[in-house]
């Protein structure tokens, strides 16, 4: 027996640390969980190698800011005065742009949306590599005494780069976007095509799960759906480069990543993200509808009408030139009841119903349960279509699974689950008692609305 | 020639001190972790795995060159964000492999060098794979232009790198 294991002393020593290393590795998958500890091995890796690679980020970033910021500025005068005259086209250009997005928050508020902001990042120095191709990550000098956890997004002013997969004490370990094993959700801009963004062998960066039948054009960008529940919705991913048919009847979309995750020395981690309705700067102005309604082709407007009353007869019908957008706001504010620009848009259509009054934001009233702002399905047929207020709708929502259970449909599940929340609550969320808004004065009592039923309309 | 067969008695076995040996190992991981950061093209290169095949030629001992394969390849594990063993399982192997093969052929030219870097390099990638695909369920597609594109930087790599080494080589 002796000299049997003499004679096969090499292979039983290599069959012995194989089978060694694959019980680990065994046990390890086994106990791969959400909340699985981090191997005393790979700590005491990571520690000895963080502080030589801080060390030498230091010493490299100290010389580089006393090159750059004391003694090579050549030129800066000339940068200095381009960028002012930067800021100045940028300023007019925000005035401009800011008007816009106050519209877009405020049909927003009524479309019950809910937004993620970042609410509080942390910058960190990436100061080594995870060092093989086959492992595409990196170590951040920021860990938790920072107050860094894992699945934290990081990025950059560029795009975003990965999320945060471990943490120890002063270092974290950051997953790229282009490893293999990642998976973002993500949406083209254009298109609104879903798809999961991975890492290639060969380090590329791809859009998988879109339909080979779909048309995406090479230039066209790619943002962050939000679904994946790490990045906030609409953080630029990359740019298509690339498309062609894949396998599967799928296509194979090839990217090139907006933040240049070849060298990356400095990010943001997102420490902190609040989801909120977007609040309104300005609400008593003008309402979204109004200018909604000053940008739409003018339509005859319909007299004001009791929606209780019989319909006139069609030989009295009477057409009249619509009024001037001016003193239709200025009607709708002095009179509930008066004729309003929205009702000039939809009221040919369709009486207004009780209890559908847009006013409601202003006027505090006895709504109707389940009422769902009429003038706001025209905005966005997108929206329109994921807010109808059918019956079906809310039961629908009521056994969808959670939002983050799909990552590619998240977004879309979370806007519809918030639209049909406010039908389907039957509580208006513009007057509900969690946000009562003051009401303004009114010179003459509003008709008083009957109480409609629970059923939404 | 490149390659020679040798008997037993022409081979020379060398070895290394204590310090040499675990300071070139944490060197070539410091190496491979930090490097890529600043030139991203050096990520092709695994300097971890041509360390371990350039002590295995050397020692010609496959009980040793097994063994640096585990402790380096189990280290590189721990700085990826993958489970710890794949990476040492692929370098025992190609270690014990590589030690072998140095007993019975010449591994001092530059010819030879070369192409048992490339053997062992599309070796190490394919265990690698099995392991990350079979054990751990990895998604990991194989790319052959990669891999082989990869396997001859390395491989151009080790008769540079392998040379320099040899300085540190002490005779027994």
């Amino acid at each position: 027996m002796e000299s049997v294991f003499g004679r096969y002393r090499n292979i039983s020593i290599l069959v012995g640390v194989l089978f060694l290393q694959v019980l680990g590795l065994a046990v390890q998958v086994k106990r791969n969980t959400d909340n699985k500890p981090t191997r005393l091995l790979r700590v005491w890796t990571v520690s000895t190698v963080a502080p030589f690679e801080k060390a030498i980020v230091w010493v490299q970033s100290g010389s580089s800011h006393l090159w750059h910021d004391y003694l090579y500025l050549r030129g800066v005068r000339q940068e200095n005065r381009d960028l002012r005259a930067q800021i100045e086209r940028l300023r007019l250009q925000e005035v401009r742009l800011k008007e816009d997005a106050e519209q877009a928050r405020r049909l927003q508020v009524l479309l019950g949306f809910k937004e993620q902001y970042i609410s509080q990042t942390l910058a960190a120095q990436v100061i080594g590599s995870c060092g093989s191709a086959q492992s595409r990550c990196v170590y951040l000098d920021k860990g938790t005494n920072d107050g860094l956890s894992p699945d934290m997004a990081v990025i950059t002013a560029d795009g975003i780069v990965g999320k945060v997969l471990r943490t120890f004490s002063s270092t974290s370990q950051v997953l790229l976007i282009d490893d293999q094993t990642s998976g973002v959700g993500a949406i083209l801009e254009k298109s609104r095509l879903q798809g999961i963004l991975r890492g290639t062998a060969s380090g590329d960066v791809v859009l998988e799960k879109v339909m080979s039948d779909e048309q995406v054009q090479p230039g066209e960008n790619v943002l962050t759906s939000g679904g994946d529940l790490v990045f906030p919705k609409g953080m630029p991913v990359g740019t298509v480069i690339a498309v062609d048919k894949g396998s599967e009847s799928f296509l194979n979309i090839r990217l090139k990543p907006a933040a240049n995750l070849a060298k990356l020395e400095e990010v943001l981690v997102i420490t902190k993200k609040e989801s909120k309705t977007p609040a309104v700067a300005d609400m008593g102005s003008a309402r979204a509808v109004d200018i909604l309604a000053q940008r739409l082709p003018s339509v005859p407007q319909q007299a004001a009408t009791d929606p209780n009353a019989p319909p006139p007869p069609t030989s009295g019908l009477k057409i009249t030139p619509a009024p001037a957008i001016s003193s239709a706001v200025s009607a709708a504010g002095a009179n509930n009841s008066a004729a309003k620009p929205s009702q000039g848009v939809t009221g040919q259509l369709k009486p207004p119903v009780p209890g559908t009054d847009l006013n409601t934001t202003r006027q505090p009233k006895p709504s109707a349960p389940g009422a769902t702002p009429a003038g706001v399905q025209p905005v966005s047929p997108r929206a329109a279509s994921s807010s109808q207020p059918n019956a079906s709708a809310p039961a629908k929502t009521a056994t969808s699974s959670p939002a983050n259970s799909n990552p590619v449909s998240g977004s879309e599940t979370s806007l519809q689950k918030n639209v049909v929340n406010s039908a389907g609550s039957t509580q208006n969320p513009h007057v509900s008692p969690a946000q009562p808004v003051p009401p303004k004065p009114q010179p003459t009592t509003p008709a008083p609305v009957p109480p409609s039923e629970d059923k939404p309309h | 020639m490149p390659i020679t067969y040798t008997s037993q008695e022409q081979v020379e076995v060398y070895r290394f001190s204590i310090p040499v040996a675990i300071g070139i190992s944490l060197l070539a991981l410091f190496l491979q972790a930090f490097v890529p950061l600043r030139i991203g093209f050096f990520s092709v290169f695994d300097l971890p795995l041509l360390i371990v095949i350039f002590f295995a030629l050397a020692r010609r001992s496959p009980v040793s060159g097994l063994l640096t394969g585990a402790v380096i390849g189990l280290l590189q594990d721990a700085l990826t964000h993958q489970p710890i063993g794949v990476f040492g399982i692929a370098k025992t192997v190609v270690g014990y492999g590589a030690s072998s093969l140095g007993v019975k052929i010449d591994v001092e030219n530059a010819a030879s060098r070369f192409l048992v870097t490339l053997g062992f390099y599309i070796v190490h990638e394919s265990v690698y794979f099995l392991i990350a695909r079979v054990l751990v369920q990895l998604s990991l597609q194989w790319s052959w232009v990669h891999e082989l594109t990869s396997a001859l930087a390395n491989a151009a790599m080790a008769v540079a790198l392998f040379a320099l080494l040899d300085r540190f080589k002490q005779r027994t």
